[in-house]
């Protein structure tokens, strides 16, 4: 069990320094979607089988398209100097990433940190009830309102992206039908 | 024996049964088969001429012939090409038409012997989630053949997968609804389940004919089937994605094509037309009006399992048929048809079913 | 039992590379996918969470992170589009218009 979460999360990082240190962006895609289908692993290991399913669904299967296809579309070349033009500005950048991993790290690890009260769904109600029939009442009974937000948020990403990425606008007058 | 029993030893083995046995024959024998049914549909005899001295075997040993020609064949990579994209772009189409069948129930179970590789509780996602891999060899391929036709191919391929894999899932809400599980064991016990007493079974294809006609659409287009097949095109854009493919990778693609023309039928008959059921047939013999004709456990999951491939054949059948019937969409009307005709139809069946749900519930 | 700790260094581990993702490289789309690392590392953490304390609030919550990744993918790659159409490079050192 401890191993193969050690492999999907050894996985996962080669993923991410895949997508961090390769030049063809779609090397850094592809890279992208080996992260995204090893942590569908290692939340399977987390027992939770229905956030997998649409990690793999949503991210690797619609989302990284959704990038390959427009590099495809762009036709992009490999950037040859992506971390060639070293400032100052990078450097910072850099040691902050790295504090930020150290911050994290020590607080997640530090004898001090303890977690909450357990909740009410241990793996043996998820898995009697089912991980989508529970989700899915919670959606409908005490998130319904950030559920009804998330939709009309996603309504106005498809028009956004609509609006923003058509050559032209037509005007009503000349529109043939 | 201990080893043989092992529940590890046995997910494998009905792996390899049903991968080898089942889904590759069947997918092996439709690419001759195809040829023989497009070439009655069009009055002539097909292929015939393949032969072991004065064997022909009507054609069957084309079969064989192709596996070699395509084995001897050279596997050329074309210039400036991305040779490793190039390289692993055929097997995410494979891979996700074989996955699929991790799920599939085959008969019922036999004693504590389950003719399924995994009853999962998340069920028919995992079978989205798969589906929706396989755009990757679409969208691989054709990026990295540094071909034109290959790139228009894929822009095609992506955009249409893409489109359709949403009421592919959509489509299915209504099922769930009903049923209340998206768990593929129950999605098919209910199914034989019965109204007026025993005689009408509740196929899926009956509680849900919108959404049957809606899926095996959406699978259609998800597998790049006729009347779907603009991704290829032969007459417009060559063989669209995998124009530069040769040899066995060539083989891998249509190969792949084919074990998804099989994964269409089995979710097909899965879903909507009973699974391994056959009607009034129950774990322990016919029943009908009252009467019951006791049969023994073993023929009962022989019969299921004839009735369940025979099925399957069926579906086979009907897309091969479909192609040589219906001529292509032009790629707008695809998707037009996507967006404007079936995403309505599809959001109309899950309300109209949530509506009919919470009358039957009121007036029970 | 997996520990919860060495689920969140996992997610710690991903964020930083996210983060020098971001700072790293000049190309907008690949910026654009280290932002898309940052948030699952974040659904790491929170399915971490979930996983450690029986909880389904983590999950509740990887479920509208999806949806703000999904809608952020899609209105940025339009710009993204928008902006190779009137600029002819998506190198971000370039995007320099808006510059005092």
């Amino acid at each position: 069990m401890l191993v193969f979460f050690y492999l999907f999360a050894a996985a996962a990082v080669l993923g991410a320094l895949g997508v961090l240190l390769l030049r063809n962006p779609v090397y850094c895609a592809l890279s992208l979607v080996a992260t995204m289908s090893a942590l569908g692993g290692v939340f399977i290991l987390l027992n939770q089988e229905f956030v997998a399913a649409i990690q793999i669904l949503i991210y690797a299967g619609a989302i990284m398209v959704l990038f390959l296809f427009v590099i495809m579309l762009l036709n992009l070349r490999s950037d040859e100097q992506f971390i060639a033009r070293w400032n100052p500005g990078k450097v910072v950048g850099i040691a902050m990433a790295l504090v930020i991993l150290a911050q994290l790290v020590g607080v997640f690890t530090s004898a001090s940190a303890t977690l909450g009260p357990a909740g009410e769904y241990p793996a043996e109600r998820i898995a009697k009830e089912g991980a989508v029939e529970i989700v899915g009442g919670l959606l409908v009974t005490q998130y319904v309102l950030p559920f009804e937000v998330a939709s009309i948020l996603l309504m106005v990403a498809i028009i956004g992206a609509v609006v923003i990425a058509k050559r032209q606008i037509a005007k009503p007058s000349q529109e043939g039908r | 024996m201990e080893l043989l029993l092992n529940p590890v030893v046995i997910s494998l083995v009905k792996v390899l049964v049903i991968i080898l046995l089942f889904v590759m024959v069947v997918g092996t024998v439709l690419t001759l088969m195809e040829r023989k049914w497009m070439s009655a549909v069009q009055d002539r005899i097909g292929p015939n001429r393949a032969n072991i001295g004065s064997f022909r075997g009507r054609g069957t040993l084309h079969i064989a012939a192709d596996g070699l020609k395509s084995i001897f064949k050279e596997d050329t990579v074309p210039e400036g090409a991305n040779r490793f994209v190039f390289t692993i772009a055929p097997f995410f189409g494979f891979f996700s038409a074989i996955v699929i069948w991790a799920v599939i129930p085959f008969a019922g179970p036999l004693g504590g012997f389950t003719f399924q590789i995994t009853d999962v509780n998340i069920g028919m996602l995992l079978v989205f989630a798969v589906t929706s891999l396989g755009v990757y060899g679409t969208v691989l391929a054709g990026w990295s053949s540094n071909n034109k036709f290959a790139v228009l191919g894929a822009a095609r391929g992506t955009s249409q997968m893409l489109s359709y894999e949403i009421f592919l899932g959509l489509s299915l809400v209504g099922l769930f609804m009903i049923v209340g599980s998206v768990r593929v064991s129950d999605l098919v016990a209910y199914q034989n389940t019965y109204w007026f007493g025993d005689v009408l079974p509740k196929w899926g294809v009956l509680t849900q004919p919108v959404s049957c006609v809606l899926f095996f659409v959406a699978m259609l287009a998800e597998a790049k089937r006729l009347p779907f097949d603009a991704p290829e095109g032969e007459s417009e854009i060559i063989a669209g994605y995998f124009l530069e493919y040769s040899g066995m990778r060539y083989a891998a693609f249509m190969l792949a094509e084919y074990v998804a023309i099989v994964g269409i039928g089995a979710l097909t008959v899965t879903l909507f037309f009973g699974g391994y059921h056959v009607p009034w047939l129950h774990a322990d013999g016919f029943h009908l009006l009252g009467a019951v004709l006791p049969l023994p456990a073993w023929l009962v999951v022989l019969l299921q399992l004839g009735a369940f491939i025979g099925k399957v054949l069926f579906f086979c059948w009907l897309v091969i048929i479909l192609r040589w019937t219906v001529p292509r969409f032009r790629f707008d009307q695809i998707m037009a048809l996507g967006w404007k005709r079936l995403l309505p139809v599809c959001l109309a069946n899950v309300a109209v079913t949530a509506l009919v749900l919470l009358a039957v519930d009121g007036w029970q | 039992m997996i520990p919860v700790t060495h689920v969140l260094v996992l997610s710690a581990a991903l964020f930083a590379i996210g983060v020098s993702g971001v700072i790293l490289r000049r190309n907008a789309i690949v910026v654009f996918m280290s932002v898309e690392l940052m948030l699952n590392a974040v659904n790491v953490a929170f399915v971490g969470f979930a996983y450690g304390l029986n909880s389904m609030t983590g999950i509740m919550f990887v479920l509208f992170v999806l949806v703000v990744a999904a809608t952020e993918a899609v209105v940025g790659l339009a710009i993204m589009l928008a902006i190779f159409r009137n600029r002819g490079t998506l190198n971000i050192d370039e995007f320099n218009l808006l510059r005092w």
